[in-house]
């Protein structure tokens, strides 16, 4: 007889746990990891493709799943590393990175034949044109992905390095000497 | 015993050799030679750059407003002297960097020829509105280095019921001595310039400090100022960086200013001497800041002195007229030696904050050869702001810059005191400069990184609407062309 009851109690404990865990599962479905959003945001989602992977979301998958440095986004640079190393908690070796040159777009007035094809293309709408007008770069808005350089059928865009003026003009990191004597 | 508690104490600090004898003994030089051309930057002050108003080849008098000032915090410029505008264009700014600004270039005619100019016969009858808008449109900014546009500073004072005002005539930093010989000069018009600002600021009292190694001049600030019991001037200890205005307030008044806020929280705002100086000259006679007294010293100066030069004098003009040893010249520095920038050459121009102007030779420099931090914390015990420099530079040597501003890199001054004490010769403020630099770097990448998601959100946004309206469009024409069909199809059937 408590055989009997054992079993009859545990067949329902379980299909009763089983059939919430299925509504559960099913109603309280977690679309993706939040850990693999929030990195996926600390990138710059301009899906270059430096990285190796074949964009954002999945370099924030790779980075989530441990299978990727803390550097692996060549533009975000050191800035970004620290970032990801610190939410991931990682150690970091910031020796190996480069810090990404800045460039930006710029249209060469004498070559540009109005084509609008760079507009077209452009992420941050930085580049303003009509059809046969000259287009011209807004260099605040230009992040350097280069696909406007890419369709250019007169190679009139080109990128140039980011001018330094006063107001972007910033001290240098004071050299260590050649004797390479450690500070401490 | 009582008074050692009571009295306020001196944080940190040092005490550099001056240097100051050889200038402050000897009167202001008024004659200085009108230079052929002065270059006149648009931005000689904190806050956004004046535009220009005149055009190229147009005839000026001195005093005459060349740019006026744009924006809440700003400042114009005025013609140094009299004569033609050469050029409005980029030349090499007095920076570290000489990278090029926007200046005015002037072509003098030699006469030197004043304006009209407005002066008032009772400027204690003037509104103290009217005081702060005559001071703004002198072009009046302060004179101590920091060059944070004077009216601001004085509206700030009556909106926010300021009740001590602090004169600054520590002058700190070694080899100047400019303020020191204003004060022994013209400290009859100093102290107009204070009563002139306290009118302004509607502030009951002033106190004027000056450091104890200038006895010359506190006695004749303190018989000039006897008139005024709303005045009152004080001798403070001689120690770098007396005149910063946390160290200053702190000593003088016994208040201490919060991390992050500005002196007008504790009551208290700091105009320099110089600046009363031009705020007299501005009110009373109407005459806008176009020239200053500079300290001009060192090792390579064969005469040096304290000059009157026209504002956008050429650095070399002015080394010239003092008999500089360009050979022996190692360093040029605007500014103080402690907090002053090194220029790479003189063909740059004076501006309304070169306080001094020093030709160094190589044996008063630094030796430069860095050895092992020993933490020795000498850094610790003279910084002023009560940081520990020699760990902040651990942090930014390996790029952690998070780390060094936790510990207060942001509260870090450049006063040099830590970099001038260390038996290392380790170059602390630099690593302090460079990390402010690349945190506001940072930040800046931050803000783009943010406007870029918003551009490329709303281009996303942009093209589904676009691509949405042309479904739209489409079904529409599909729907028409149905219609049509069938509409053809039941003539067809009817006939």
């Amino acid at each position: 007889m408590y055989v009997l009851y054992a079993i009859v109690s545990l067949t329902l404990l379980g299909l009763v746990l089983g059939l919430a865990l299925g509504i559960a599962g099913k109603y309280l479905k977690v679309e993706s990891s939040p850990l693999v959003d929030e990195l996926e945001a600390m990138l710059p989602g301009s899906q270059c493709g430096q990285c190796g992977f074949l964009g954002c979301r999945p370099a924030a998958e790779a980075l989530a799943e441990g299978n990727a440095p803390a550097t692996i986004c060549p533009p975000g640079g050191s800035t970004l590393a620290e970032q990801i190393a610190a939410l991931l908690g990682l150690d970091l070796d910031l020796s190996a990175v480069k810090e990404p040159e800045l460039l930006v777009a710029r249209v060469s007035e004498a070559t540009c034949t109005g084509c609008t094809r760079c507009f077209k293309v452009c992420p941050t709408d930085a580049i303003v044109g009509a059809p046969k007008q000259i287009h011209a770069v807004v260099a605040d808005a230009c992040i350097g992905c280069k696909k406007c350089v890419e369709v250019c059928p007169t190679e009139c865009l080109q990128m140039h390095p980011i001018e330094i003026t006063l107001r972007n003009w910033r001290w240098a990191k004071p050299t260590i000497n050649p004797a390479g004597n450690a500070l401490c | 015993m009582l008074s050692f508690f009571t009295k306020a104490r001196i944080r940190g600090g040092v005490h550099a050799e001056e240097h100051k004898a050889i200038t402050a003994t000897q009167a202001i030089v008024t004659g200085f030679p009108l230079p052929k051309t002065l270059y006149i930057p648009l931005q000689q002050h904190v806050g956004k750059p004046a535009e220009p108003l005149i055009r190229v080849g147009e005839q000026v008098l001195k005093g005459q407003l060349l740019a006026y000032s744009q924006g809440l915090i700003s400042a114009p410029v005025h013609a140094p002297s009299s004569g033609v505008i050469l050029d409005v264009n980029d030349y090499p700014a007095p920076h570290p960097s000489a990278l090029p600004i926007r200046m005015i270039v002037l072509e003098t005619d030699g006469k030197d020829q004043w304006l009209e100019l407005p002066a008032v016969a009772d400027p204690f009858q003037l509104a103290p509105e009217d005081i702060s808008l005559r001071v703004g449109a002198a072009g009046i900014v302060g004179l101590g280095g920091a060059t944070f546009p004077t009216a601001v500073k004085l509206n700030m004072g009556r909106e926010n019921h300021i009740d001590t005002l602090i004169i600054n005539g520590a002058e700190c930093e070694p080899y100047l001595s400019c303020d020191d010989r204003l004060m022994q000069e013209r400290s009859d018009q100093i102290i107009d310039g204070v009563r002139l600002m306290l009118h302004g600021m509607e502030t009951g009292q002033a106190i004027v400090a000056i450091e104890d190694n200038k006895p010359q001049a506190f006695n004749a600030m303190l018989a000039s100022a006897q008139a005024y019991p709303k005045i009152t001037v004080i001798q403070i200890p001689t120690r770098y960086p007396m005149g910063w205005d946390r160290q200053l307030i702190g000593y003088v008044t016994g208040r201490e200013v919060p991390v992050g806020s500005r002196s007008s929280e504790v009551g208290v705002t700091i105009h320099n001497v110089g600046t009363a100086y031009a705020t007299h000259k501005a009110i009373r006679y109407g005459q806008p800041l176009v020239s200053r007294v500079l300290t001009v010293s060192g090792g390579a100066v064969g005469r040096p002195m304290n000059v009157e030069v026209p504002l956008g004098t050429l650095i070399s003009e002015v080394f010239d007229f003092c008999g500089v040893d360009a050979r022996q010249t190692a360093r040029i520095i605007m500014g103080g030696p402690m907090m002053g920038d090194a220029l790479p050459h003189t063909g740059l121009p004076t501006v309304k904050a070169t306080s001094g102007l020093l030709a160094l030779t190589a044996s008063e420099l630094k030796d430069t050869d860095e050895q092992p931090c020993i933490r020795c914390a000498s850094c610790v015990s003279v910084c002023p702001a009560g940081l520990r420099p020699l760990d902040m530079a651990n942090n930014i040597r390996v790029n952690q810059l998070d780390a060094a501003v936790d510990i207060g890199l942001k509260d870090c001054i450049s006063c040099g005191c830590c970099s001038y004490i260390c038996p290392s010769n380790i170059p602390l403020v630099q690593y302090f400069k460079y990390a402010s630099g690349e945190v506001a770097a940072r930040q800046q990448a931050q803000h783009k990184s943010e406007q870029t998601k918003r551009l490329m959100e709303a281009r996303n946004t942009r093209l589904e609407r676009i691509a949405e309206k042309q479904r739209e469009e489409e079904q529409a024409r599909i729907a028409a062309k149905l219609e049509r069909e069938r509409l053809k199809a039941e003539q067809e059937a009817s006939v």
